[in-house]
């Protein structure tokens, strides 16, 4: 056993679980408020992604003023979709609405290779690469760096659900909706509201990753990733969602290892979190923590 | 004459189960078909293709449809059971030497057996969490795919055989297309057909309200795995003579936008209708050809120059196929077999529509 191989790929997979959580805090957020499963959560991260290097490199923008543009635009981007596409599926069957945002999904990947081309492209460097020692492990600052912008995002949801006035609104509309209205929320602008929140953090996510690894189409497979970790997590908690991100970067890691070391089956750390998957359906319907739901007739 | 009347005076059961209700649609039916096997001798080798293409999809497609559209079950993988089905077919004749023509109906047995394996833990699982099991199974089997070189030849694909009976090769679109005719025709009758058995009443049972319909009798587990078996076994007879029609089965050509694509096919033809499956499958068959025609018109103009149309044709035929779904879902939900029947209405009326 090579404990400081297994010690650096679990750190690893908390970065990234990290990461995963955050884009399943994301995805939970709109299946909250409004119901709806997003399958388009990666194009998110995608498309904030571009956009943000788009800024960088062809105007020249400093960091933090092409960043702060693209949480705008993202904010708009979430607003629009939500309105022009999502708001006439209401009350439309699940099916119809899981449908319509895969179509989105393969609508915004199809349109991002169109504009960026399929290849890998880097951030201008904005941290130095220079490892630093954690604990006697190497670390490059850009992953400390994406992890604490986890952090400070976990801590900005929670504040906002436990804290702000529209974070309130929005749990009240997702424990029912015609109470939330009879009280007086625009149960319609929370679901805006989510989408928007929701675009924008999943970029931010985007931003890392792509700072961290280049922007490529790959980004989109975040969305697909945080399936795993919602199922695992529960689709209703965002605490969670956090969790099931954690583990399932961890997991993929681990499976790496175990791959690299006795299986030699190649890809496992794409795969192990179907199979994790698929098991945890089997044995519990409705994922790990999920609410099972009591139906009459 | 033999008209359908303007109003619905059917007063038995047999009457309302009929596929054909006036003798005049039965006629049109055997002209249809007399029409497309006339085909070969006026359309070019290219057109064949795609009526050959319509055919394979459209055989997959209607599993699906009995799977989305009948049970309402949702599955986000049949593009990989479509491919296990071209790969079984190839591997069995390969493997085993047995003669092309029976591989196909064995291949299609063999994908209705995984997709029965796929479809245990899915006789639990209803809405999201079996659209998250079942883009989970697309994943797995690509995997599977790319891994299993006995079966699908790796990285390097597999190469098929033509179709062949007796001394009669389907080599060519000439030949192929009455293979697939044939197929497409047992396919859909057996599914007209099945819809008017107790099975395929129940499972449109379970779609409707699934409590309702347990208790009612209806074993919930057993309608939902059956529906998965029956639509992986369509999916793997379309992908069989897929295989068969290309002669190369590639690794990669059964990725999630596939299966998404089946999806977009079963909703734009209209779910839970079994000719909509088909003229879903020719929309998606023909949408890309469509793009394809816009951008040569264009082509060498201003506009091509700026936004670079032919050099990203592809992109641009997926962002069609994603654009086509929304649209469809948003403004014709029913799809196309809605609108099909909204056209013979009109002239059913016609001119007291109103």
């Amino acid at each position: 056993m090579d404990w400081t191989l297994l010690l650096q790929l679990t750190l690893n997979g908390l970065i990234v679980g990290a990461l995963y959580g955050v884009v399943a805090m994301s995805f939970v957020l709109i299946y909250k408020a409004s119901q709806v499963v997003n399958f388009a959560q990666g194009e998110f991260l995608l498309v904030g992604a571009w956009v943000c290097w788009w800024l960088l490199t062809e105007w020249q923008l400093p960091f933090w003023a092409g960043f702060l543009v693209t949480l705008a635009f993202m904010t708009a981007f979430g607003l629009i979709l939500q309105v022009v596409v999502l708001r006439p599926l209401i009350g439309e069957p699940v099916i119809s609405v899981i449908m319509a945002t895969i179509g989105l999904g393969i609508f915004f990947q199809a349109l991002m290779k169109w504009i960026f081309g399929v290849f890998a492209k880097p951030f201008p460097p904005i941290f130095s690469t220079e490892r630093v020692n954690v604990l006697g492990l190497e670390v490059q600052p850009v992953y400390l760096m994406s992890l604490g912008i986890s952090i400070l995002i976990m801590a900005g949801f929670a504040w906002f659900f436990t804290a702000s006035k529209h974070g309130l609104a929005m749990r009240a509309t997702a424990f029912d909706q015609q109470v939330a209205q009879s009280l007086g929320i625009s149960v319609p602008k929370v679901f805006a509201m989510s989408w928007a929140i929701s675009a924008v953090v999943s970029s931010v996510a985007g931003i890392v990753v792509g700072v961290v690894n280049g922007v490529s189409s790959a980004l989109s497979f975040y969305g697909i990733k945080v399936f795993p970790a919602v199922i695992l997590g529960g689709l209703d908690s965002v605490a969670g969602a956090v969790l099931g991100g954690l583990i399932v970067g961890v997991l993929e890691n681990w499976a790496q290892y175990l791959d690299a070391g006795w299986l030699n089956w190649g890809n496992m750390v794409t795969i192990a979190p179907f199979y994790a998957l698929i098991l945890i359906l089997l044995i519990k319907p409705y994922g790990l923590f999920g609410t099972k739901n009591i139906e009459r007739v | 004459m033999d008209l359908a009347p303007a109003g619905d005076y059917r007063s038995s059961y047999r009457e309302d189960m009929t596929i054909f209700p006036t003798r005049n649609s039965r006629i049109a039916m055997w002209l249809g078909l007399a029409l497309l096997c006339a085909a070969p001798l006026v359309l070019g080798r290219y057109e064949l293709g795609l009526l050959i293409n319509i055919g394979t999809l459209g055989i997959a497609a209607l599993g699906l449809n009995i799977l989305v559209g009948f049970t309402g079950q949702i599955s986000i993988g049949h593009a990989a059971f479509f491919g296990f089905g071209a790969f079984a077919s190839a591997w069995l004749h390969e493997r085993w030497h047995i003669p092309v023509a029976l591989c196909i109906p064995l291949a299609g047995a063999m994908t209705a057996l995984v997709g029965l394996v796929f479809g245990a833990p899915a006789g639990r699982l209803k809405g999201l969490y079996l659209a998250i099991a079942t883009l989970a199974a697309q994943f797995i089997l690509e995997d599977f795919f790319a891994r299993a070189q006995w079966f699908t030849g790796g990285v390097a694909g597999r190469i098929t055989e033509p179709f062949a009976l007796g001394s009669w090769v389907a080599d060519r679109e000439e030949t192929y297309l009455y293979v697939v005719i044939a197929y497409v025709v047992v396919m859909y009758a057996a599914a007209a057909n099945l819809m008017r058995t107790r099975d395929g009443r129940a499972l449109v049972a379970v779609r409707d309200h699934y409590l309702s319909a347990e208790v009612m009798g209806i074993n919930l587990a057993y309608y939902r795995t059956l529906s998965f078996g029956i639509a992986s076994l369509y999916a793997g007879i379309g992908g069989a003579l897929y295989a068969h029609y290309l002669l190369f089965v590639s690794v990669e050509a059964f990725n999630i936008l596939f299966s998404i694509q089946f999806l977009g096919m079963v909703i734009i033809g209209g779910l839970g209708s079994v000719m909509g499956s088909l003229m879903g499958a020719a929309f998606m068959v023909l949408l890309p050809e469509l793009v394809q025609a816009g951008a040569d018109a264009l082509s060498g103009s201003a506009i091509d120059r700026v936004l670079k149309l032919g050099a990203s044709i592809s992109f641009l035929r997926e962002m069609a196929v994603g654009a086509a779904i929304i649209l469809f879902l948003i403004f014709e939900p029913d799809g196309l077999a809605h609108r099909w029947r909204l056209i013979k209405a009109y002239w059913k009326l016609y001119p007291y529509s109103h």
